[in-house]
């Protein structure tokens, strides 16, 4: 048995990369010509940063991932582009074949989508240990995005 | 099966920073094809068939076999890159790219970043002016739960666990597969040592709180199968969370 493979998921590690590059706003004047985040540093944001960067067309429209079948049941995500870049990601599908899988569907996915979108929570920057769905979502949003062609 | 990894950076994304990402992404597709254990024509998939490996890797897999072998002194050989007698550093290497991609940012100007690979993370600065890190230790039983936060500056820290992968870290000694603890997470400054040793005390079992005390620089929180959890006394503010 292997502890982990070193792989990487390049399309979502590239966007969420992308997406992360969110200026936090400070008292300094900004030098950067990138706009300033459209929230509330911190706060948790349905929308995705604005990325200022010169992007020459990309796929736009909401993509459908695979429904990936997980030991807490199945995860199924869309993901919605505008030029190549994620607006949202939504959980189409979270386990539901279990007598915790309410909580499960509450606690992980939601929690998961704003790691996609934001990689940010108002209370944790990161978790580390068990990410349980997470395999199945990484992967049912990267079929969604090789489906979308970026 | 493969690893997510993210990169969350709190700077301004100056040009030379942006440069560093891509190198950093590049850096961590490089690391797999030379050292994935699940490519059978990676480096390291060659080396344990007895092949030649391509002579421009040779340098890294002399650094990761270097420190997989200062690992496993310092741990008294509970940690090894031939778990099941296969060469496999996959225990090392992963934190290691990660502190590397870490160090890539950091040197074109980003200070304050969170590299996170499948749950082991690699802390630089703090998470905005004045404010730390807060790293989610998740419960290894109870999906969806937090076991404790971790919060602080410039961290490292990994966990090892049978909760997604299941009974996947062997102990070395006597071939069998660690069950003594659910989850064992430890925290320290480089996440190529604070991963590696992760892996290393969470099959040391029983042993691991005696261990990871003695060991200056490093904090532990164990979580054990029986659900009880214990933490090293300097384990930087390991609070309760969630309900």
């Amino acid at each position: 048995m292997r502890k982990a493979a070193v792989t990487t998921v390049s399309t979502v590690a590239g966007v969420i990369l992308l997406l992360s590059l969110k200026p936090h706003q400070n008292p300094a004047p900004d030098t950067t010509a990138s706009p300033p985040p459209s929230g509330t540093p911190g706060a948790s944001s349905s929308s995705a940063p604005k990325e200022h960067k010169p992007s020459s067309g990309g796929a736009s429209g909401t993509y459908t991932g695979s429904v990936i079948n997980t030991s807490y049941g199945p995860v199924q995500v869309s993901v919605t582009l505008s030029h190549g870049r994620i607006t949202t990601v939504k959980a189409l599908r979270t386990p539901s074949d279990r007598p915790r899988s309410q909580q499960i569907a509450a606690d992980a996915v939601p929690r998961l989508t704003q790691e996609a979108l934001s990689a940010q929570s108002a209370h944790i920057d990161a978790v580390s240990g068990a990410t349980y769905t997470s395999e199945g979502y990484a992967r049912s949003l990267q079929s969604a995005l090789d489906r979308a062609g970026v | 099966m493969g690893t997510v990894f993210s990169f969350d950076l709190r700077d301004p994304a100056t040009a030379p920073v942006r440069r560093a990402l891509k190198e950093a992404v590049a850096w961590l597709h490089h690391v797999d094809e030379v050292f994935s254990t699940y490519r059978p024509d990676s480096a390291i998939s060659r080396l344990d068939r007895g092949e030649p490996a391509p002579e421009r890797y040779a340098p890294e897999v002399a650094e990761v076999f270097a420190l997989c072998g200062e690992v496993a002194h310092t741990t008294g050989g509970w940690f090894t890159h031939t778990p099941g007698g296969r060469l496999d550093p996959s225990g090392l290497v992963k934190g290691w790219a990660i502190e590397r991609a870490s160090r890539m940012l950091y040197e074109a100007g980003a200070r304050n970043t969170c590299v996170n690979g499948g749950g082991d993370v690699q802390l630089r600065g703090e998470a905005a002016p004045g404010v730390p890190w807060r790293i989610g230790i998740a419960h290894p039983t109870r999906p969806g739960e937090l076991a404790a936060v971790v919060t602080g500056r410039d961290l490292a820290v990994a966990t090892s666990g049978t909760a997604e992968r299941g009974a996947h870290v062997v102990d070395p000694h006597t071939g069998e597969p660690a069950t003594a603890l659910a989850s064992l997470t430890l925290v320290g400054h480089g996440l190529t040592r604070t991963d590696a040793y992760a892996t290393a005390a969470f099959a040391m079992g029983d042993g691991a709180l005696d261990w990871v005390e003695a060991r200056d620089g490093h904090e532990g929180l164990g979580i054990t199968a029986a659900g009880e959890i214990w933490h090293t006394p300097g384990f930087p503010r390991a609070t309760g969370a969630g309900p």
